[in-house]
C-alpha cells in the first residue's frame, strides 16, 4: 500500500451539496474526460490509438473509486500493490496486469496514473491506459499466438515512478523503448497518455478550486452514492433471484487445444447482484488467458445494464458493493503468473456475450443476440523498399447482433469509440493494397431483426514480410436468440500469387507473405433476434435492392423471389411463411448452432481447419 | 449614393440590413420567412426595406445572403436522388463510413444509424484503380461502366457523385467518368470528389462529395431563381452567398459547390460579430449566440474567427472548412426534466421548438423551458417583447416550472434558478471547447452575447468563463444580417502533399503553392474584381510525422525561401501550446491551401449620440426578480432611448424588438459610441 505524502494535514470536511452544484461537477468531470480522449487521439502516432482509438481515460476520486470512465477504475488495484510513497508531481507507469489487478490485461496495454493534489492534499486520480503497438517479445506486435509464458510477450514494466516529483527518469523509459521494435511510436504515444492525464489532473483542480475543495469532494462522494441508488434500483426491477446460467466458448488457444468454456451463474440477493464463475476452464497453457479485473468486469455489467435498461444513467462506481464477482484462482479468468495474457481478447469479447445473455435471460424483453465475438487483429510487418520496418496492426469489425430494437448494425464496432482506418491512409503508409473493404451479404444471422453483417477485407500484399492473425468465433457461432439464426462464422483464406490458396486459422503467427499474396479476411456475422419468416418485407427488400442479402439469401426469410430474382412474389411468399408458421411449435430462446462436440465433429468439412483437441489442463 | 444589402433567412423571419457604404449607416427589416419558397421573403424584404428607408432599388449594389437552405435540406433529409460512383471493392463506402459507433460501452445496443445519403441501389462500381502514389493499378473499364448506367437512368437520379479510392492523388479517372455521363445522362449535374475536396482518406471525400450533390439541386435552383429576380428588379446587382468559413462565395461558385454553405446561417452570425467588435475596439471575443433550440459559439482573434477544417450537420460531418462554430443544444425552448431514477436535473437536448414552444407562449406548450425559468425569475418581464407579437404568460410558466419544484423538492424560484444554471452549465461547456481547450485563456477575451436569448445569459456565462466585457450589440436579433453584409468575398483551393521535412523539397512547394493561389483566385476574377482586388495568404497543414491530426499554419514564399527551420519552430511552438508537450520527431507536410479574399469593407458603424451618463430617460418600469437567492426589485429600460456613456447599474433589464438583456446584481452596462451595452463587473 502506497503512502500518501501530502504536505497539508487538514482532513477534508463534508459539506451539504445542493442538487445543482453536484450536476454542475458531474458535468464538469464527463467535459475532463472528453478532452483527455481528444488530446490523446490528436497527438499520439501510432495508428492503433490515432485511428482506432485504443485508448481510455479515467478520473477517480482520492481513494480510486471511479467517477468518469468505462473500464473500471485502476488505481485502487495499483496503488494498493506499490509499496513507496506517492507524492505531488508523480506519474506512475505500468504494463504488468499482475501487478495492478487486471486493471490492464495485457502487456501491450501502458497505464499511467498521476495523483492529483490541491494544496497540499490528495484530490483525485487521472489515469489514461493506451495500446502500445509493439513491446518487443518474439513476434512483431508482441502478441505471440503460442505463447506459453509473459516472458515471451515483451517487457513488462511493474508499477514504477516514471516521473519523481515531477521529473523524467529518463534513464528507465530508455530502457523501456530498447525494448520496442519501433521506440518512436511508444515514446509519442507515452506522451501523448502523459498529456491526457494532465489535462485530467488539470480540469479536477479547476473544479476544486472554483467549487471549494470541501464542497467539491464532498460532491464526488454525493455522485457516488447517487449512482447506487440508481443501479441498486434497476438491479431490483430487472434481476431475477432465480439462478441464472448460461456458458459460451472460446474455440480455441493457438496452440490446437479447445473449445474452452466461460461459464457463470447470476442471481440478486436483495439489491446485491452475484456472479460466480466457478464452471469456468482452468487457465490454459497458451496465451488466451483473461485476468479479469473484478473493477473493470462490474463496470461492464454496470455500463451494459444501464444501456439495456435506462440509458440516461451517468456511470461511476458508486453501486460496486452491489455486486460481487466469484472467479476461481487459476481459472482461464483468473490465471496465476507467468501464464501469457496477450490474447486475452477473445475472453474479453466472450465475457460480453456471456453479459448479455444472462441479462436476456434474466429479462427476455431486452435479450440481444450474439455478436461481441471477436475483435479480430491483423498484423503486418517486414522492410520496406527504403529498409524501413513497417508495423502494421489493426483491429476488424464485424457484425453488430440484432437486438430489440432492430437489426444490428453491418461492420461497426461494438467497442466504444473505435473506428477503422483509412483505407488511403493505409495504403499511403504500407506497402499494401487494399482490393476490398465491404460487408459480406447473408453472413448476419437471419431473424425477425437480423444480425448485421461482417466485414470482408482483401488484403494485397505488396512487399515481403510476415502477417499474424488473433480471431475467434471460426469455430462456435454467434447465437441467435428467439428464433433467430446464428450469424456465419470468421474465415481466413490467403491466395498465393504463385498460385494455390490455403485457409489460415483463427490464431496465428509468421506466415510469410510474398508480393500479390492476397489475404481475404472475413470476420464474424451477428445472431439474429426472431423467427424470419415474421421480417417485414419491406426490410427484406431494402436488404435485397442493398445487397445486404442475395436472392437465395432471402428463402431464409421464407420470401419467395419473382424470376427476375429481385422482387418479392408477395402471394406466394405469404403462403410459404404460413405453412411455417403453422409448422413452428416450440421456439428456444437460444440457437447456437450445434453443441460443441457437433461443432468440433463438423469442423474439418465446415472449416477446412483441423479441429481443436480437448484442452490438457497443467496444475498451477 | 451606393447600398449593400445583407439578408439572413431564419426560421421564423428574415432579416434584412442596408448599409450605405459612404457613411455605415444602416437600416434593418424584418419580414416573415417563406420556408415554401425563402426567395419570396427575401423579395418581400427587398421591397419593405427600401419603401421604409425611401431608396431606390437600382442603388443597390451588392445583395450578401446567408441562407440555410443546404443546411435544411439535410436536416430534413430533403436533398436531391444521389447516384454514387465507386472504386470496386468499395460500394459501401457510406454504409460502412468509420464503423463508429456512439455512445459508449454497449452504444451498440440503441444507436440507431441513418440510412446512407445515396442509397446503394443507386451506387455503382467502376472497374478501375489508382495507388496511393497516384499511378494507375488498373486501367478504367469505360464500356463496362457505360454497360452499368441505365440503373441511374431509370432510378431518375438527380444528382451524381463520382468518389474512387486515392483519387486525391489522381483525379484522371474521376474527370473520365465525368465526360463519359455527361454523354450517357445529359444535365444531371456531377460532383466528383477530386474537385470537391482533393484530400486523402476516402469516406471523408465521398461523403462530402455527396452531400456536395445531394444538396446541390436544391441551393442551385433556389440561386437561380434568385438571381434571376434581382436581375429583373435591379439589373447588375451581384449576388454573393455566405459560405460556412465566413466568406462570400459569387452566385457560380456557391452552386457548384453547395457543400461549403452548410454553415451558412452561423457563420453570418460570427462575421456580424467579428464586423461589430471591431467597430467597438475589441479584437479577442468569443461569440455566443442562443436562439431558441441550440447555441452557437465561436472565437474571434484578430477580426478573424478560427477556422476548422470540417462541418457537421446532424449525423453528417463533411470536410469542407467552417467558421470554428461549436453548437450546443441548449436554447430558449430547451426543457428541463427530472428522470425518475436519479434525480438529477437535466435541461435539453430535447426543445419544445417554435410549435407548441415554451408554456410562457401559450401556444400549447407544457414543458417546462429555459424560456419559462426566465419569465419566473422575472428576466423575461411579460411587456418584455417590445413590438412583437409574442404575449407572455407568466401564469402558464410557473405552471411548468412547478413540475421540477415538485420533483425536486424545491421552491419555484430555487426549481427555476437551477434549470438557468444548468443550461448556463451547459454553454459554458461549448464555450471552454472554444477556448481552453484550444489552448486559449478566456478571461483574455471579451464575450459577445446576441440571438434571441444570448443577451439574457450572457452575464452569467462571463462570470463562468471570466471573459470581460460583455458586449451585447444593437439589434442582437439581427446581427446575422449584419455579418453578410460587412464581409468578403473568399476562396481557397487546396491539395494534399505528403512529404516529411526532411525530404521536402521547397522549390516544389513553392510551385504548388502558386497553383494553388492561380485556382483561387480564379472565382474572384469572374466576379470582377482584378488581381490587385485579392489578397492571398498560404496555409499548410502539417504534424509530426506519424500523427494523425494536423495543424494549420499560415506559411508565406519568403519564409518559405530561407527554408523549413522557421515554419519547423512556429509548429513546435503551437504543439507544445496545444498539447503541453513538442517531440523531436521530423514533420510531415499534409496538404497545402491557398486562400483568396477581396479587401474589406472600409465603412465605419454609425455613432450614437452622448447622453449624460444617467439612463433616468430610459427607465421605463421596474420589475421583482430573484436572483442569487434572493428577491430583488429590477429597473427595466427601453434600449431606443438610451444614449452614450449611460450607466446602467445591475440588476437591471434591457428591453427592445427582439431580445432582452439583463444585467446582474454588482455589475454595470456602459453604452458605448456605437450603442453597445459593454457589461463588467461594477
Amino acid at each position: 500500500m502506497a503512502t500518501i505524502v501530502e504536505s497539508n494535514p487538514a482532513p477534508f470536511n463534508a459539506v451539504t451539496v445542493d442538487r445543482i452544484t453536484l450536476d454542475l461537477i458531474e458535468n464538469g468531470l464527463i467535459n475532463a474526460r472528453q478532452q483527455m480522449d481528444s488530446l490523446l487521439f490528436r497527438t499520439a502516432m501510432s495508428p492503433i490509438i490515432r485511428e482506432q482509438r485504443d485508448g481510455f481515460p479515467v478520473i477517480t476520486n482520492r481513494h480510486g473509486r471511479l467517477l468518469a470512465g468505462q473500464f473500471g477504475s485502476p488505481v485502487s488495484g495499483f496503488i494498493d500493490q506499490f509499496d513507496t510513497t506517492t507524492e505531488e508531481g508523480d506519474v506512475f507507469l505500468t504494463s504488468d496486469p499482475y501487478a495492478c489487478r487486471g486493471s490492464i490485461s495485457h502487456a501491450n496495454d501502458w497505464l499511467v496514473c498521476i495523483p492529483v493534489f490541491h494544496q497540499g492534499r490528495l484530490i483525485n486520480w487521472s489515469a489514461m491506459f493506451g495500446h502500445m503497438s509493439d513491446i518487443g517479445g518474439k513476434v512483431p506486435g508482441s502478441m505471440p499466438t503460442d505463447a506459453r509464458e509473459m516472458y515471451e510477450e515483451g517487457i513488462y514494466i511493474p508499477p514504477i515512478k516514471i516521473f519523481k516529483r515531477g521529473e523524467l527518469q529518463e534513464d528507465v523509459l530508455k530502457v523501456i523503448l530498447r525494448n520496442c521494435r519501433i521506440p518512436e511510436w511508444n515514446r509519442s504515444d507515452f506522451n501523448a497518455l502523459v498529456a491526457a492525464a494532465r489535462i485530467g489532473e488539470a480540469r479536477c483542480q479547476e473544479l476544486a478550486e472554483r467549487f471549494g475543495v470541501d464542497l467539491f469532494t464532498s460532491a464526488l462522494d454525493e455522485l457516488l452514492a447517487r449512482n447506487r441508488r440508481a443501479i441498486a434500483k434497476i438491479i431490483r426491477d430487472t434481476m431475477s433471484t432465480e439462478k441464472i446460467y448460461f456458458e459460451d466458448y472460446i474455440c480455441d488457444d493457438g496452440i490446437g487445444m479447445g473449445p474452452y468454456k466461460i461459464a457463470c451463474h447470476m442471481w440478486r440477493e436483495g439489491e446485491r447482484l452475484i456472479f460466480d464463475f466457478g464452471a469456468t476452464d482452468p487457465q490454459s497453457q497458451s496465451n488466451i488467458n483473461f485476468l479479469l479485473s473484478e473493477q473493470m468486469y462490474k463496470m461492464f455489467c454496470a455500463q451494459f445494464m444501464i444501456m439495456m435498461f435506462d440509458p440516461d444513467v451517468l456511470l461511476n462506481d458508486g453501486f460496486f458493493e452491489l455486486m460481487e464477482v466469484r472467479i476461481p484462482e487459476g481459472s482461464l479468468l483468473a490465471p496465476r503468473p507467468p501464464a501469457a495474457l496477450n490474447g486475452r481478447t477473445h475472453a474479453m469479447g466472450r465475457i460480453f456475450d456471456v453479459i448479455s445473455a444472462l441479462y436476456g435471460k434474466s429479462n427476455p424483453t431486452y435479450l440481444c443476440a450474439a455478436g461481441f465475438s471477436a475483435s479480430p487483429h491483423f498484423m503486418y510487418s517486414g522492410y520496406d523498399e527504403n529498409k524501413r520496418r513497417f508495423l502494421l496492426f489493426q483491429i476488424g469489425f464485424g457484425g453488430v447482433p440484432a437486438r430489440p430494437l432492430g437489426d444490428g448494425l453491418d461492420g461497426h464496432s461494438l467497442w466504444p469509440k473505435f473506428t477503422n482506418v483509412p483505407n488511403e491512409y493505409l495504403e499511403s503508409y504500407f506497402p499494401i493494397r487494399i482490393d476490398a473493404y465491404e460487408t459480406i451479404p447473408d453472413s448476419g444471422g437471419a431473424g425477425r431483426y437480423r444480425g448485421g453483417n461482417g466485414m470482408r477485407i482483401g488484403y494485397r500484399f505488396l512487399a515481403p514480410g510476415k502477417i499474424s492473425i488473433h480471431d475467434d468465433r471460426w469455430l462456435t457461432y454467434p447465437w441467435g436468440v428467439k428464433g433467430g439464426e446464428p450469424g456465419v462464422r470468421s474465415h481466413k483464406l490467403l491466395r498465393r500469387v504463385s498460385g494455390g490458396e490455403e485457409v489460415l486459422p483463427a490464431k496465428i503467427d509468421n506466415v510469410i507473405v510474398a508480393p500479390g499474396d492476397l489475404l481475404i479476411f472475413d470476420t464474424w456475422g451477428g445472431g439474429g433476434l426472431g423467427l424470419p419468416y415474421e421480417r417485414e418485407l419491406a426490410a427484406v427488400e431494402y436488404d435485397l435492392d442493398s445487397g445486404f442479402l442475395t436472392a437465395d439469401g432471402a428463402l431464409r426469410y421464407g420470401v419467395i423471389l419473382n424470376s427476375d430474382r429481385q422482387s418479392i412474389d408477395r402471394d406466394a411468399t405469404e403462403e410459404l411463411r404460413t405453412s411455417l408458421r403453422a409448422r413452428t411449435t416450440a421456439v428456444p430462446l437460444f440457437n447456437f448452432g450445434g453443441t460443441p462436440a457437433e461443432l468440433v465433429a463438423r469442423c474439418r468439412e465446415e472449416t477446412g481447419l483441423s479441429p481443436p483437441v480437448p484442452p490438457v489442463f497443467l496444475a498451477h | 449614393m451606393a447600398y449593400r444589402l445583407g439578408v439572413d433567412v431564419g426560421g421564423t423571419f428574415t432579416d434584412l440590413t442596408l448599409l450605405r457604404e459612404e457613411d455605415g449607416h444602416v437600416f434593418t427589416a424584418k419580414v416573415p420567412s417563406t420556408p415554401d419558397d425563402p426567395s419570396r421573403a427575401v423579395l418581400n424584404g427587398i421591397e419593405k426595406i427600401c419603401r421604409q428607408s425611401n431608396i431606390a432599388r437600382r442603388d443597390i449594389t451588392h445583395v450578401m445572403h446567408g441562407t440555410t437552405v443546404a443546411t435544411n435540406a439535410v436536416l430534413t433529409g430533403n436533398g436531391a436522388r444521389v447516384g454514387l460512383i465507386t472504386t470496386r471493392g468499395f460500394k459501401q463506402i457510406l454504409h460502412i463510413g468509420r464503423s463508429f459507433v456512439p455512445g459508449g460501452l454497449g452504444g451498440w445496443v440503441i444507436y440507431q444509424k441513418p440510412r446512407p445519403l445515396a442509397p446503394l441501389k443507386w451506387t455503382l462500381e467502376a472497374t478501375e484503380r489508382m495507388s496511393a502514389q497516384g499511378a494507375v493499378v488498373t486501367p478504367l473499364d469505360e464500356a463496362a461502366l457505360r454497360r452499368a448506367l441505365p440503373v441511374l437512368r431509370a432510378a431518375q437520379v438527380e444528382a451524381i457523385t463520382v468518389a474512387l479510392i486515392n483519387s486525391f492523388a489522381n483525379g484522371t479517372h474521376e474527370r473520365r467518368i465525368r465526360d463519359i455521363l455527361r454523354e450517357e445522362l445529359p444535365g444531371i449535374p456531377i460532383s466528383i470528389s477530386s474537385e470537391v475536396i482533393s484530400e486523402m482518406q476516402e469516406y471523408e471525400r465521398a461523403i462530402t462529395t455527396v452531400v456536395n450533390s445531394y444538396v446541390g439541386p436544391v441551393v442551385g435552383q433556389y440561386i437561380a431563381t434568385l438571381q434571376t429576380e434581382l436581375d429583373t428588379q435591379m439589373g447588375g446587382v451581384k449576388l454573393g452567398i455566405l459560405k460556412s468559413d465566413g466568406g462570400l462565395a459569387g452566385s457560380r461558385a456557391a452552386a457548384d459547390y453547395p457543400v461549403n454553405l452548410l454553415m451558412s446561417g452561423p457563420a453570418g452570425g460570427v462575421a456580424g460579430a467579428i464586423w461589430v467588435a471591431e467597430q467597438a475596439g475589441f479584437n479577442k471575443v468569443m461569440t455566443f449566440d442562443m436562439g431558441g433550440t441550440s447555441t452557437d459559439v465561436a472565437l474571434i482573434e484578430n477580426g478573424a474567427a478560427n477556422l476548422r477544417r470540417e462541418t457537421r450537420i446532424g449525423d453528417v460531418v463533411v470536410r469542407a472548412s467552417s467558421v470554428d462554430v461549436r453548437t450546443v443544444g441548449a436554447g430558449g425552448g430547451s426543457i428541463a426534466r427530472v428522470p425518475e431514477l436519479t434525480g438529477a436535473l437535466r435541461v435539453g437536448p430535447q426543445s419544445a421548438g417554435a410549435v407548441p414552444g415554451p408554456a410562457a407562449y401559450g401556444q400549447g406548450g407544457e414543458e417546462p423551458t429555459v424560456t419559462d425559468a426566465n419569465v419566473v425569475l422575472g428576466y423575461l418581464p411579460e411587456r418584455s417583447l417590445l413590438g412583437g407579437d409574442m404575449q407572455i404568460d407568466r401564469s402558464r410558466a410557473a405552471h411548468a416550472v412547478e413540475k421540477i419544484a415538485n420533483a425536486m423538492d424545491l421552491s419555484l424560484e430555487e426549481a427555476a434558478a437551477g434549470i438557468i444554471d444548468i443550461v448556463n452549465e451547459n454553454m459554458f461547456g461549448a464555450l471552454r471547447l472554444i477556448s481552453i481547450e484550444q489552448g486559449r485563456d478566456p478571461r483574455e477575451f471579451a464575450l459577445m452575447g446576441f440571438g434571441g436569448a444570448g443577451p439574457l445569459h450572457a452575464n452569467a456565462l462571463a462570470i463562468l468563463t471570466g471573459a470581460w466585457p460583455v458586449i451585447i450589440p444593437r439589434g442582437p436579433g439581427v446581427l446575422c444580417a449584419y455579418g453578410d453584409v460587412t464581409t468578403q468575398l473568399r476562396n481557397e483551393a487546396s491539395r494534399t502533399y505528403i512529404r516529411r521535412f526532411a525530404v521536402l523539397d521547397v522549390g516544389v512547394l513553392s510551385g504548388y503553392l502558386l497553383e494553388l493561389e492561380e485556382r483561387a483566385v480564379a472565382p474572384l476574377l469572374a466576379e470582377g474584381y482584378s488581381r490587385e482586388d485579392c489578397v492571398v495568404t498560404y496555409q499548410c497543414d502539417l504534424r509530426y510525422s506519424g500523427q494523425s491530426m494536423d495543424l494549420t499554419l499560415e506559411v508565406t514564399l519568403d519564409e518559405l525561401a530561407t527554408g523549413l527551420t522557421g515554419l519547423s519552430e512556429r509548429f513546435d511552438t503551437t504543439h507544445q501550446q496545444l498539447f503541453t508537450f513538442a517531440l523531436p520527431s521530423d514533420k510531415e507536410l499534409i496538404n497545402l491551401r491557398a486562400v483568396a479574399v477581396t479587401a474589406r469593407l472600409s465603412a465605419h458603424a454609425p455613432s450614437v449620440a452622448a447622453g449624460t451618463g444617467d439612463p433616468a430617460a430610459a427607465l421605463i418600469d421596474t420589475q421583482p426578480i430573484y436572483v442569487n437567492g434572493a428577491h430583488r426589485s429590477a429597473g427595466i429600460y427601453d434600449r431606443s432611448r438610451l444614449a452614450a456613456g449611460d450607466r446602467i447599474v445591475g440588476p437591471a433589464i434591457v428591453v427592445e424588438m427582439d431580445s432582452t438583456t439583463l444585467i446582474l446584481p454588482e455589475h454595470t452596462g456602459t453604452v458605448d459610441l456605437r450603442g453597445n451595452i459593454l457589461i463588467r463587473p461594477s
